[in-house]
């Protein structure tokens, strides 16, 4: 066994917020039917966390769940419980239709930090970062510029940015570009 | 001349000179200048010349209206053409120079055009390049393109040296326009609690109330505008931006709202534009109007202005046009124009109104004032070239008997107002003819409708046809307070601005002056001054048949300049009509077509330059391939090592070692990119029998299987090895360009018609670095890393392993592309580039070469492999490539089945796949035809085959190719002429397409 490495080896850059590779996580991709109620008992079972409700993120302790669609959710815990939270779940689910699959080393997650986080996300992401309408614990499954990513808002200064590993270096150039010191919008 | 006025100048401060350089020529302008003023300021009345005539043009407006005060701007990395003077902030050392003009801007050789125009006439360049036909394309176009465009095109190799983003945003209300209108709606929004985003285009606030005076709620309106702002920033809901324009309206609310950080100060840090990308609930249009020009001969001499710009201009900025300025008009408004003027000290000789009662309460200010003011008149002629010298004076309602030349050195001309309906019309707003104020104004029963059928723009004041103060503001009022019930906001009810009402006269329609005038005066009334279009050049238009009004704008090219017509269009389709006999309504508008004004490319593109204009995928392995000499390809947005090439090596040499070393030793590739998905469910074996065209559900666990997939239309969409990992759960590999195509493929499937199927599947590609392993001494370097037993025996052709190999965590799958012993294992992606590593020190003894996807190619073309992408284009089909036996024929259905039963995919001519082998051993030319005898009714040569794959075998040392052919499969051993590029042929035999080891033996060992 070797040690494994992150996309980025936790590369960092300060501007307009502070971005950093957030280093390696366990990610399982779940999908199955979030109103089934075998699934969701079998889910916070083993998570520890209650099912998130639409467009949210349910944490407890370092692991936490994310809804990514109405029958997929992201599970988030240390890299190295990822295989073994996998047969867990699997386990767990029996005969449930579902599908537990580990896909930490497939993602990279960026965390961001800082009082103009709502700025550089919006400079790159269709949603809407308002206060108002973004609260620490939501989620959205959206685009940074040209790729697919989800981003999660751990409280007001802290969101955390997912994407596939490939596109790392595309990301974090990204996001360092969108915090050029100086470029805040002022809106927010 | 045009100069600076001993005081003067509301937006201007005249303690802070700037220098700048018209043309290389050192000037001094005030800090609030345009670049239009400064230059006025200078003296410099010509600031440009004409497209079609080269005719002297100065500025006729103060704003974006602008058609003819085109600079190029800048220099170097931040030069920048057709730049409106008129809107351009002059900062210290900008630099620029006029356009369109051959010399110089003072002796333009191009101005000959302008003694040629009675042979230049609308349509000229449709009349006269038609024939003879063959001349188009080697004399008439070069000369088109030649004379094409106005400014300076930017050096192709220069880099923009700015930084440019973009921004989305949300809110309940935008309110486009920060007039006094779009300030009332604003403000009437946002005490409503709505969100409101107030955009406005210029630096200042208030639109041009300022300059046309007049008091709101008993004090000056510029006092208003203030305090209303401040009462604006002051609210946490409301945003307001400046020199932000709305460029565009798309639907169910969407706007792009254009900001210019910079423009005015190039060397502040940040971005240069900024583009806001905003979802509006609701979009109040307080756009205001444009004054429109007077049709007379000569407008288009430097000096004859709009009333209001040369209002704007002495008020805002201090600067005159001329001494004696004329005014003529056909309403009211311009009367004040000439109060202005005369406040200031300037010389009206005389105001021409076309009405013969002439004006209300301005009219006898003025008359007040000692102006004379003649009634009923018109202007036969303005006298000048480069500037205007005089005017000459004729009844309006005659044909242009001149009965009086008045020297001046400016006209002021007012044809009345026309509001801005650009940003109501983008999204499908529909406009009503106003017969009292003779403009088009929007219809608000026919506003554009969003997602729920609702309307979701709203004008308000002058852009909705009220132009007078009172009105402007009471609408503005309900606009405000009606987007922000539309938005979901109750509004408060608050008492309107007060606004005393002022009295003016009716105006008058004048499409012309005189009505009845001459062709010869006709032929030098301008309608668009850009692209000198005159109202004799519609007229013949509307004569030759061109009765719509967007046939007569293309034929004329009136409307068609940078400005889109804003000056032009009303004048334009006026004259048609009245030139077809039909009312104005009925004639109608050209399309209002986004954006409002000309938007920088760099606002458009925003982030996305350098290494960020495009995402790249890179492997775990990218790192060392970049160290190790790699020659990337790009594979979609993947990079792909195509080789990796050593020193004193070309890549053909390289790609041929590396094509050695895997038939010889040991080669190892890096196949991360190969799309991974994992199917899983109690109906994932049927899911999988409808996409694939072979079996899957009979997989047994633990075996591979190459898998076919077409869609509804039968051709070939992708291929792979499918790996069966559990009783519901199975792994299918895509190509490399296919992954997140055939996931998508697999979900619309599920998603739209088998939505009952209990399937999931899950796009794992880059879960794992995969590397595949190939050579003959492959097994041994597997057994030299131990944990797994790699044997034959145990891990045959086609199976795959779980285990732990070399203490790596692997899937070991016993597939080959290579027709050699070969491995793929797959490894989590953090550990893939420790594997790959410990795979290259390990093999080192058997010459471990990585090699690229061309050696890669050559592998498989040698043992006859096809390509999705080579040998498929979106028209081939399974059975064309010898593909039948990866097709079912035991199961009742699968994705493209019925397809392939049609009458043509089962016709015997289609063209089939074969070998090819020149005779001479030369590689065939990639996509090269095979020809056949005769030839087709556009006399090409008939064909019987093509290229799809050619490459030179390092094996076999000679070309092969694969190539689809009539007949193929049926004459092996024929030899048909092949094209080359230079026109001549080349001799090849049919041969079998695998051109190495056809009984399979170097990889079942």
């Amino acid at each position: 066994m070797s040690e494994p490495v992150s996309a980025l080896n936790a590369a960092a850059f300060d501007g307009l917020a502070h971005v950093q590779e957030a280093g390696l996580h366990g990610m399982i991709t779940l999908r199955g039917d979030h109103a089934d109620a075998d699934f969701a008992q079998a889910v916070a079972d083993v998570a520890g966390v209650a099912m998130p409700d639409q467009r949210e993120v349910v944490s407890g302790g370092d692991t936490s769940l994310i809804w990514m669609s109405p029958d997929e959710l992201l599970l988030l815990c240390p890299y190295a419980e990822a295989g073994e939270t996998v047969t867990k779940l699997t386990e767990a689910l029996g005969d449930t239709h579902a599908l537990a699959v580990d896909v930490s080393d497939a993602r990279v997650v960026f965390t961001l930090t800082g009082t103009h986080i709502r700025d550089v996300i919006a400079k790159l992401a269709p949603v809407d970062m308002s206060p108002a309408a973004f609260r620490p614990g939501m989620v959205r499954r959206t685009r940074f510029a040209q790729v697919a990513a989800a981003v999660w808002l751990r409280d007001d200064e802290t969101a955390q940015i997912i994407c596939f590993r490939s596109v790392a270096p595309y990301m974090f150039a990204l996001l360092c570009n969108a915090a050029t010191p100086g470029t805040e919008v002022g809106i927010f | 001349m045009s100069t600076r006025l001993a005081t003067g100048g509301r937006l201007t401060d005249r303690t802070k000179q700037m220098k700048f350089r018209f043309n290389g020529q050192q000037m001094r302008g005030v800090e609030g200048d345009t670049l239009a003023s400064a230059l006025l300021a200078n003296g410099q009345l010509m600031m440009g010349r004409s497209f079609k005539y080269h005719r002297p043009r100065g500025p006729v407006a103060s704003g974006s209206e602008e058609p003819n005060a085109l600079v190029n701007l800048g220099q170097g990395a931040r030069f920048e053409p057709n730049q409106r003077a008129t809107t351009t902030e002059l900062f210290d050392g900008l630099v620029a120079a006029s356009q369109n003009h051959w010399p110089s801007l003072q002796f333009d050789v191009g101005a000959i055009n302008t003694h040629l125009s009675r042979f230049l006439p609308a349509g000229f360049y449709y009349k006269m390049f038609i024939h003879p036909r063959p001349l188009w394309k080697h004399v008439y176009e070069p000369f088109i393109r030649r004379s094409a465009g106005l400014g300076a095109a930017p050096d192709a190799e220069t880099v923009d040296a700015d930084t440019y983003e973009h921004f989305y945003t949300f809110t309940d209300v935008l309110v486009l326009g920060g007039g006094v209108a779009g300030l009332q709606a604003a403000l009437t929004a946002a005490r409503s609690g709505a969100q409101v985003l107030l955009l406005e285009q210029n630096a200042h606030w208030g639109g041009r109330t300022p300059v046309d005076g007049g008091e709101i709620d008993g004090k000056p309106a510029e006092q208003w505008i203030k305090d209303t702002v401040q009462a604006l920033e002051a609210m946490g809901n409301v945003t307001l931006r400046s020199r932000t324009m709305g460029a565009g309206v798309y639907d169910h609310g969407y706007v792009l709202g254009y900001e210019r950080l910079t423009d005015h100060a190039p060397e502040t840090p940040g971005p240069r534009h900024r583009l806001w990308r905003i979802r509006a609930q609701q979009i109040v249009t307080a756009t205001g109007a444009i004054e429109r020009p007077l049709s007379f001969a000569g407008n288009d001499v430097p000096g004859v202005l709009l009333a209001s710009a040369i209002r704007d201009y002495v008020v805002n900025y201090g600067v005159s046009i001329g001494d004696r300025t004329v005014v003529v008009t056909n309403n009211d408004d311009a009367y004040r124009t000439a109060i202005c003027l005369h406040g200031h000290g300037l010389n009206v000789p005389v105001i021409i109104d076309a009405r013969m009662q002439g004006g209300g309460a301005l009219m006898a200010q003025a008359e007040a004032l000692g102006i004379r003011v003649l009634k009923g008149k018109a202007i036969a002629k303005v006298k000048g070239t480069r500037k205007v010298t005089a005017v000459e004076i004729c009844d309006q309602a005659g044909e242009g008997a001149v009965l009086e030349t008045i020297p001046c050195d400016a006209v002021a001309m007012s044809g009345g107002w026309s509001p801005v309906v650009h940003l109501w019309s983008h999204c499908g707003g529909k406009l009503s003819w106003d017969e009292g104020n003779a403009f088009f104004r929007p219809d608000l029963s026919r506003a554009p409708t969003s997602h729920d059928g609702a309307p979701f723009v709203i004008p308000a004041g002058s852009a909705n046809g009220y132009i007078q103060l009172k009105d402007t503001l009471a609408d503005a009022t309900t606009a405000g307070s009606s987007a922000a019930t539309a938005a979901g906001h109750q509004p408060k009810v608050g008492t309107l601005p007060q606004v005393a009402p002022r009295e003016e006269a009716a105006m008058l329609p004048v499409w012309l002056m005189p009505q009845g005038a001459n062709v010869k005066l006709r032929s030098k009334a301008w309608l668009d001054f850009q692209n000198d279009v005159k109202v004799s050049d519609i007229q013949l238009a509307a004569q030759e048949g061109y009765e719509s009004v967007e046939h007569a704008k293309r034929y004329t090219t009136l409307g068609m300049a940078t400005d889109q017509g804003k000056l032009s269009n009303i004048n334009g389709l006026a004259t048609l009509s009245a030139a077809l006999g039909e009312a104005i309504p009925s004639v109608g508008t050209t399309t209002f077509r986004p954006p409002y004004t000309p938007i920088s490319m760099g606002s458009i593109a925003g982030q996305a330059r350098g290494d960020i204009f495009q995402p790249v995928r890179e492997t775990p392995l990218h790192g060392w391939h970049e160290a190790h000499g790699v020659h990337w390809e790009p594979v979609g947005q993947w990079r792909r090592p195509y080789s990796f090439v050593q020193q004193d090596e070309t890549v053909e040499q390289s790609v041929n070692r590396e094509v050695k070393a895997a038939r010889d030793s040991l080669g190892l590739l890096d196949a991360s990119t190969l799309g991974k998905i994992v199917v899983k469910g109690p109906d994932a074996g049927k899911f999988l029998d409808m996409l694939y065209t072979n079996m899957m559900s009979t997989l047994p666990v633990g075996k591979c299987r190459y898998g076919l997939m077409c869609n509804e239309n039968g051709f070939l969409m992708d291929d792979g090895v499918v790996a069966r990992m559990s009783d519901d759960t199975w792994l299918c590999h895509t190509t490399t360009g296919g992954a997140e195509r055939i996931h998508a493929h697999m979900e619309e499937w599920l998603q739209t018609e088998w939505w009952d199927w209990q399937v999931y599947c899950a796009n794992v590609t880059e879960q794992y670095a995969q590397i595949a392993v190939v050579g003959p001494n492959a097994r041994k370097l597997l057994e030299k890393l131990g944990g797994m037993d790699v044997s034959r025996e145990t891990l045959p052709f086609m199976q795959w392993a779980a285990g732990t190999l070399g203490g790596f965590p692997v899937r070991i799958f016993r597939i080959s592309f290579s027709g050699e012993l070969s491995y793929e294992i797959a490894v989590p992606a953090s550990q893939g580039l420790a594997l790959w590593e410990r795979l290259h020190a390990e093999g080192a003894e058997w010459n471990a070469t990585p090699y690229g996807t061309e050696a890669l190619h050559i592998l498989r073309a040698e043992k006859g492999f096809i390509m999705i992408g080579d040998e498929t284009d979106g028209t081939v089909i399974p059975q064309d490539l010898g593909l039948g036996w990866a097709i079912s024929k035991k199961k009742a259905d699968y994705i493209g089945k019925r397809a392939q039963a049609r009458s043509h995919m089962t016709d015997p001519t289609r063209w089939q796949l074969v070998g090819l082998e020149t005779v001479d051993g030369s590689v065939l030319p990639d996509g090269a035809l095979a020809v056949a005898s005769g030839t087709n009714a556009n006399g090409q040569r008939h064909t019987q085959g093509r290229v799809t794959s050619t490459y030179h075998s390092p094996t076999l040392n000679r070309g092969i190719a694969m190539g689809l052919v009539l007949n193929g499969p049926d004459r092996m051993g024929e030899v048909l002429e092949f094209t080359k590029l230079d026109g001549t042929t080349i001799p090849t035999k049919i041969v079998n397409a695998v051109f190495l080891d056809p009984e399979g033996e170097k990889q079942n060992v």
